[in-house]
C-alpha cells in the first residue's frame, strides 16, 4: 500500500474527516497527558528549570521526522506528496517573534489553549477569545499586511534543499542536535533549580 | 506499588495523576503525527481551524464584507460544501475530545486559573487575553502555529519552520524576564 493513503485515493473526503477527528482525538490526548493544559508547565521551560515541554515537543519531532525518512527510504511514503507550507522567511521570522511574544506573556499556544479550556482552565478559555480577536484583526488589517505576509517567497522548501544536504544527513544532524540538547537539559534543569520552599 | 493513592489506577482519592514521561508523552506525540503524514500526506494544526471559525462568523455577521476580504474569502471558501466542513476542524475537535478524555482519566479536570502566586486572577486573565491576540497574529503572520509549522513542519524539515521555531524561543526567552511576577 502506497502512502500518503490519502493521496494515493485510498479513501474520499468524508472519510477523512473521521480520521481528521481520531487524529485529533489522539493528539489532545498526549498534549494534556504531557501537561500541555498547564500554562504553568508549558511557561516552565522558559524559566529553564523544568525542561519537559521542551522533551515532548523535541522527542515528537524526532519520533515523526524518522518515521517519515524511514518509510520514504523503503519506498512506502511518497514525500513528494506531503504538504508543505510554503517558506516566506520575512513574515515567518516577525510571526514567530510574535508568537513567541504571545506564549511567554499568555501561557499557551491555540492547540494547548484548547485542551487547557475543555479541562477546566478559566486563562485557557480567556486566552482562545484572545486568538480568536488576534486572528480577527489580523484578518481586517489583511489588505494593509498582505505584501509583507507575502514577501521573501522561497515556494516549497525543505532544510536539505536550503543546505544543499542530503536528506538523510539532515535527519542525522537533527537527531545528534536533539540528543545533545536531552542529555543537557537535565544538567540546565539542575543549575536553574528553584528552591524547595519557592515551588 | 507504594502507598501513595494511584489515581490513574482507579483508587477513589480524586489526586490529579502525575504528567507522563516527556519522552514517552513525546513519541506519543510523535507517532500522532506520523499518523497523519502517512494517511492524508499533511500533518496536525489548531490555528487553521480556529481561523476557519472566526472566518465563518464574519460570513454570517457581515457576508459581504467576508466576501471581499481576501483572507476571510480564501477559509470560506476551503471548506467541503461549509466553511466548518474542514480537516482541521474535525480534528480541532478532536483534540478537545481527547484532552477532556485524558484529563478526566488523571483527575485533572478543574475549574481553575493557572497562575503564579504573586499575580492577581484579573491581571492573570488580562495577560491570558492579550497573548492569545499576539499568538492569533503571529500565527496567522507565519501561516501557522506551533502545531502546524513547529511541529508538524519541523518533522518533515520544512525551512520555514524551522526559522520559525527558532524565532519562537528568541521572542518567548527575550519577554521571560519581563513576564516572572505572571507565572513565579
Amino acid at each position: 500500500m502506497n502512502a500518503p493513503f490519502y493521496k494515493f485515493g485510498a479513501f474520499g473526503d468524508e472519510a477523512s474527516l473521521v480520521i481528521a477527528f481520531v487524529i485529533g482525538t489522539g493528539f489532545g490526548f498526549f498534549l494534556e497527558r504531557s501537561g500541555f493544559g498547564s500554562a504553568r508547565k508549558l511557561t516552565a521551560q522558559f524559566y529553564l528549570d523544568d525542561l519537559a515541554v521542551f522533551k515532548v515537543m523535541f522527542t515528537a519531532i524526532v519520533t515523526a521526522m524518522l518515521g517519515v525518512f524511514y518509510l520514504s527510504w523503503l519506498g512506502i511514503m511518497d514525500l513528494a506528496l506531503v504538504d508543505l507550507v510554503t517558506t516566506n522567511l520575512w513574515p515567518q521570522l516577525v510571526g514567530g517573534l510574535v508568537l513567541g511574544f504571545g506564549f511567554v506573556v499568555g501561557g499557551y499556544c491555540p492547540g494547548t489553549s484548547l485542551v487547557a479550556a475543555v479541562t477546566g482552565r478559566i486563562d485557557g478559555m480567556v486566552f482562545v477569545l484572545g486568538v480568536l480577536a488576534g486572528i480577527f484583526a489580523f484578518g481586517e488589517a489583511f489588505p494593509l499586511v498582505k505584501g509583507f505576509y507575502e514577501s521573501g517567497d522561497f515556494g516549497r522548501l525543505t532544510l536539505p534543499q536550503a543546505l544543499h544536504l542530503p536528506y538523510g544527513l539532515v535527519v542525522f544532524l537533527v537527531v545528534v542536535m536533539a540528543v545533545g540538547a536531552f542529555m543537557g537539559s537535565g544538567w540546565v534543569e539542575r543549575r536553574f533549580a528553584r528552591p524547595a520552599a519557592e515551588r | 506499588m507504594s502507598t501513595v493513592p494511584d489515581a490513574a489506577a482507579g483508587a477513589p482519592a480524586r489526586v490529579a495523576a502525575p504528567y507522563m514521561n516527556p519522552y514517552l508523552g513525546g513519541v506519543g506525540l510523535g507517532l500522532v503525527l506520523l499518523a497523519a503524514y502517512v494517511a492524508m500526506g499533511r500533518g496536525l494544526g489548531a490555528s487553521g481551524a480556529v481561523t476557519s471559525f472566526v472566518s465563518w462568523v464574519v460570513s454570517l455577521v457581515a457576508p459581504g464584507h467576508a466576501a471581499a476580504n481576501g483572507f476571510f474569502a480564501e477559509y470560506l471558501e476551503g471548506g467541503l460544501g461549509h466553511p466548518l466542513k474542514t480537516w482541521l476542524v474535525f480534528e480541532v475537535l478532536g483534540v478537545l475530545a481527547g484532552g477532556f478524555i485524558s484529563g478526566a482519566l488523571a483527575n485533572r479536570l478543574s475549574r481553575t486559573v493557572e497562575k503564579g502566586p504573586r499575580i492577581s486572577v484579573a491581571g492573570r486573565l488580562g495577560f491570558a487575553f492579550a497573548g492569545g491576540a499576539l499568538m492569533g497574529i503571529g500565527a496567522k503572520l507565519a501561516r501557522g502555529c506551533t502545531s502546524g509549522q513547529a511541529l508538524s513542519g519541523g518533522a518533515v524539515l520544512n525551512a520555514g519552520s524551522w526559522a520559525f521555531m527558532i524565532m519562537v524561543f528568541a521572542g518567548a526567552y527575550a519577554l521571560a524576564g519581563l513576564m516572572r511576577r505572571q507565572w513565579r
